[in-house]
């Protein structure tokens, strides 16, 4: 997994040991403890940020420092800047229903998700070095916020808004310039792979639905079982024995399992809903890294292009012997060293997702995989809770109604 | 009654087809060799459940239109006589095995299909419980007697009016199949419409005052073209048959000559419509003793045992009305204080009762919403997964998407499993709780009951008011003819149609007290044995509910099990 132009070694994340022999290089991050801060409409949740490392360009071993989610929308949004082809790991949405935003519940959710977000570009072979990232784990408040400003201006643009733009930007250039098809690679392999992805994000979204909707489920089978409790017990009530008392535990029970089932649907929610949702944001990632290479791919054709004509004129114009040589001659070289860079960038993109997509898929197998166990394990010890509630009333009624 | 989401039921129509072409059948799994097929009359599934629940309760399962080509359809065959069951001599409701686990008892699949006899009538799905009476003392199953409601038809109305084209009305073929000797015959059958329901509902609420009777189901205000929409007959039916097998499984109006005429003769069903004479007028000057002399003199003990009814006893209700009132005013106090506490007190309990079963069967129908829905998005969620599964394994590039394909499959399939099992949990829970719909109509008897014994003693005191009020004024006749010396020839004749017309009515009240008598002991026993036959059913249901649960959360926990097993490499972390 590592590049051979980058540096060689690759950093241990926080997600292996952080007890590693102090010889060998360690980066370990976690955010923690939210906090809700400003009032109103300007409430936000800040959060800790805590490294863990003994690299030298650090300020270790430790340091703390305080974010907010629109910090990690400008690590995000550099990384992907910076590392084109690389599928720069997701972020939890920004917006959510207004009274939800600030529930316990929700704000776990997000912390966990921006804990996941941080440590990926920390194991990253690439990111990791990433200073940006250094920026980010390293530097005081205020600065951060300054980076902040900078980078994005008072109005925050998404990432991918700003790759619409450019779309638009090139599509007026094409039809300018009388081109009619956009340029775009054609290989087999990646027209395969195009399609792939694509074709995923449509699959994954429609589990992740109805995954969502189980949880939901969950959650009004426990509403149910605890209103029936309730009711039942209420029945008991005017029974005499030992109809009431049987009730009476049945509806005992029934209140039981509904507690149950709501840390259930927690469960289900945190550690299977939510990976499916982050699988799904992962590839709406692949597709922008997609559109850069896309992008990335017609530079190289158009400058290539570019190049070639310049190179015919300044033939031309030598075989005449025109004094523009002078002239066409400098411009012919600018044009070439940046169709070269073009090309460089793109073959590097190429390369980038080569290596990326291996990774992808091991990295999603393994949490797939983690995600389906802790739901079936999770499935598994509410039913066998239930099977065991309700078992433990059978020799009272079985005794009951033989009297 | 309980309702079932059909909303989704095109949905898995497609997504039937889809698991079809979808499904992967190498591993044999059952899973796909039964239900893919689409194997709709697949009675493998007839639970256990059925004969470990309550096999003498005559409730029967209202079917919603559930037809789910994915899944096996909810079978609701209550098999009370199947081999499985232990004969219980007069012991209540013990029907029960006890299996080690109950998910092996219970889930073995039946090979015993005999009572799949769904084509006898067209109608009837479901729902083919036979009524063993094993509430009667004896019981043995050894007494029987069956009833079906089917073949609905639509007849004409025979009319000499001028009017082409007479109205039409639907009868329903109602077989009985028993070995009761006052049946005298084994199997008849015969062809009844809806009115004539209402009317064996009326002579019955005349005959057995004071009784818990099995309320008829409603008249239905439609039009009449509604009246022959395919649904609303199925829904009558159903809530006929219901009907009349509440009526043969109570232990006295079994034996009753109007249910026997019901269900026994042929042609045009041969009970007045009403005892009262045709031709009595509405007249305000007759007064109570001639109207209880009726035409052929005497008293008339069947119309004193009737409650006062509107338009024809004119008299008698205004009457019973002005006693009333004074009762409420505390004028003549009834002759009975003491028992008439313990029964307010009883009816008090009883409305109590009534409101509490209101409340759980509601939220017992909330409950088997939840778990339908439950069940339905697991099998949604399972199906999405297997979609997701083809996708990787057609596209796959790498050993890892091959690896994480073939997890999907497993726990696409068991999503799949569970999702069935809840809905069978759920077929056999509605039959459960089914009891308490049940006793929501039996609630609405007992007030029936209670009323007929409230009506019964305002007749007493009314007739007991008159009493004492006709007998005033012989006294003050006699007091004033006494002193005309030598007789008062007229005042003589006032004062002996005076006694003739006390004697009348002393005989009156008489045989209205003991109507009263008879109808208080009725409702006693009527109570006594609704509480001891409550307490029973509503042990079972709890033990058929609970075991229900118990075996199906077991098959659930054991597909996950399995499922977190197969999985067990990628979990780093314990929790």
């Amino acid at each position: 997994m590592e590049s051979t132009t980058e540096q060689p070694r690759n950093i241990s994340g926080s997600m292996q040991s952080p007890r590693s022999p102090s010889s060998q290089p360690y980066l370990s991050v976690s955010v923690t403890d939210p906090v809700k801060l400003g009032n109103g409409v300007q409430a936000y949740i800040s959060y800790r940020v805590i490294t863990k490392t003994n690299l030298p360009d650090y300020q270790g071993p430790e340091k703390i420092v305080i974010r907010r989610y629109s910090d990690f929308v400008w690590l995000r949004d550099r990384l992907f800047e910076k590392y084109k082809g690389i599928f720069i790991p997701p972020l939890p949405e920004k917006s959510a229903v207004e009274k939800f935003r600030f529930s316990a519940e929700f704000i776990e959710m997000r912390r966990a998700a921006l804990d996941i977000f941080v440590n990926r570009i920390a194991l990253h072979p690439e990111l990791q070095h990433s200073e940006d990232l250094r920026t980010f784990l390293q530097a005081d408040e205020e600065t951060m916020d300054r980076f902040r400003f900078q980078e994005t201006g008072i109005f925050k643009k998404p990432a991918d808004l700003m790759q619409m733009f450019r779309d638009v930007q090139s599509k007026v250039s094409d039809a300018v310039l009388g081109k009619e098809k956009p340029v775009e690679e054609t290989t087999a392999d990646y027209e395969k792979l195009k399609h792939y992805i694509f074709e995923l994000e449509n699959h994954l979204a429609e589990a992740q639905k109805h995954a969502y909707r189980l949880v939901k489920r969950h959650r009004e089978l426990g509403q149910s079982l605890l209103d029936f409790g309730k009711a039942v017990k209420l029945l008991g009530a005017c029974e005499g024995e030992p109809t009431g008392k049987a009730f009476s535990d049945l509806g005992t029970k029934s209140e039981l399992l509904s507690i149950k089932l709501q840390k259930e649907a927690q469960q289900v929610l945190m550690n299977f809903e939510e990976p499916l949702k982050d699988y799904v944001r992962y590839v709406q990632s692949i597709k922008a890294t997609i559109a850069e290479r896309g992008t990335a791919f017609k530079q190289h054709c158009e400058l290539a292009e570019t190049t070639k004509l310049k190179e015919i004129n300044l033939d031309k114009l030598m075989l005449t012997r025109s004094d523009k040589v002078g002239e066409a001659e400098i411009e012919y070289r600018e044009i070439k060293a940046e169709s070269e860079e073009a090309t460089r960038r793109f073959e590097r993109i190429v390369k980038r997702m080569e290596e990326e997509i291996v990774r992808f898929q091991e990295q999603k197998t393994e949490e797939m995989g983690v995600a389906f166990h802790q739901f079936a394990k999770g499935q598994a010890r509410l039913a066998n809770s239930v099977a065991d509630a309700w078992r433990s009333l059978l020799p009272k009624l079985e005794a009951s109604s033989t009297v | 009654m309980m309702g079932s989401e059909n909303d989704d039921e095109s949905h898995l129509h497609s997504s039937k087809e889809e698991m079809e072409n979808l499904f992967l059948r190498e591993d044999g799994d059952p899973l796909t060799i039964n239900h893919v097929n689409g194997d709709k009359s697949n009675s493998n599934y007839r639970s256990a459940m059925s004969t470990l629940s309550d096999s003498r309760h005559p409730s029967i399962v209202v079917t919603p239109a559930d037809s789910d080509p994915l899944f096996a359809p909810p079978s609701y065959y209550r098999e009370s006589r199947s081999p499985r069951s232990k004969p219980n001599g007069g012991d209540r409701g013990s029907s029960y095995l006890e299996p080690p686990s109950y998910a092996d008892v219970i889930f073995s699949p039946f090979d015993d299909i005999s009572e799949i006899n769904g084509s006898e009538d067209g109608g009837s799905r479901h729902s083919q419980s036979s009524d063993s009476l094993s509430r009667s003392p004896s019981s043995l199953s050894s007494d029987y007697i069956k009833i079906t409601v089917s073949n609905p038809q639509k007849e004409q109305e025979a009319t000499n009016s001028m009017i082409p084209g007479g109205s039409t009305y639907i009868t329903y073929q109602i077989t009985t199949r028993t070995n009761l000797s006052e049946y005298g015959g084994s199997d008849f059958s015969v062809r009844r419409r809806f009115r004539d329901i209402v009317t064996l509902a009326d002579r019955l609420a005349e005959s057995y005052r004071g009784f818990c009777i099995p309320p008829r189901p409603d008249k239905s205000v439609v039009e009449s073209q509604v009246m022959q929409k395919q649904e609303f007959v199925e829904q009558r039916r159903v809530a006929l048959e219901k009907y009349l097998r509440r009526l043969v499984a109570h232990p006295v109006i079994r034996n009753s000559d109007e249910l026997k005429v019901f269900l026994q003769a042929q042609g045009k069903l041969p009970l007045a419509t009403s005892t009262y004479v045709a031709s009595r007028m509405l007249d305000g000057a007759v007064k109570l003793p001639k109207q209880l002399f009726g035409e052929g003199g005497g008293a008339s003990s069947v119309e004193v045992v009737q409650p006062a009814r509107g338009g024809r006893d004119f008299l008698r209700l205004f009457k019973e009305l002005r006693q009333s009132v004074s009762n409420d005013w505390g004028g003549s106090k009834p002759p009975v204080v003491e028992e008439d506490k313990e029964f307010l007190e009883k009816k008090e309990k009883m409305y109590d009762l009534e409101q509490q079963i209101i409340n759980a069967s509601q939220q017992a129908e909330s409950l088997v919403k939840a778990q339908q829905d439950m069940g339905e998005t697991m099998g949604e969620m399972g199906l999405a997964f297997i979609k997701l599964t083809k996708f990787e394994n057609e596209e796959a590039v790498f050993n890892s998407q091959r690896a994480r394909a073939n997890d999907m499959k497993n726990f696409a399939t068991s999503a799949v499993k569970a999702s069935r099992f809840y809905r069978e949990l759920n077929s056999q829970t509605v039959k459960h709780l089914d009891t308490l719909h049940d006793y929501l109509g039996l609630m609405m008897a007992v007030q029936g009951a209670f009323a007929d014994r409230s009506s019964a003693l305002l007749t007493v005191q009314t007739l007991l008011s008159e009493l004492s009020s006709l007998g005033a004024r012989a006294e003050k006749l006699e007091a004033a003819s006494s002193k005309v010396f030598g007789g008062d020839k007229s005042r003589i004749k006032k004062i002996e149609e005076l006694k003739e017309t006390i004697k009348v009515t002393e005989d009156s009240k008489n045989v209205a007290i003991r109507e009263y008598e008879q109808i208080k002991e009725n409702n006693w026993c009527e109570v006594e044995r609704l509480d001891r036959e409550r307490r029973a059913d509503f042990l079972n249901m709890m033990k058929g509910f609970v075991v229900n649960q118990v075996g199906y959360a077991e098959k659930i926990a054991n597909v996950w099990t399995k499922v977190a097993e197969e999985t067990s490499q990628y979990g780093r972390e314990s929790s």
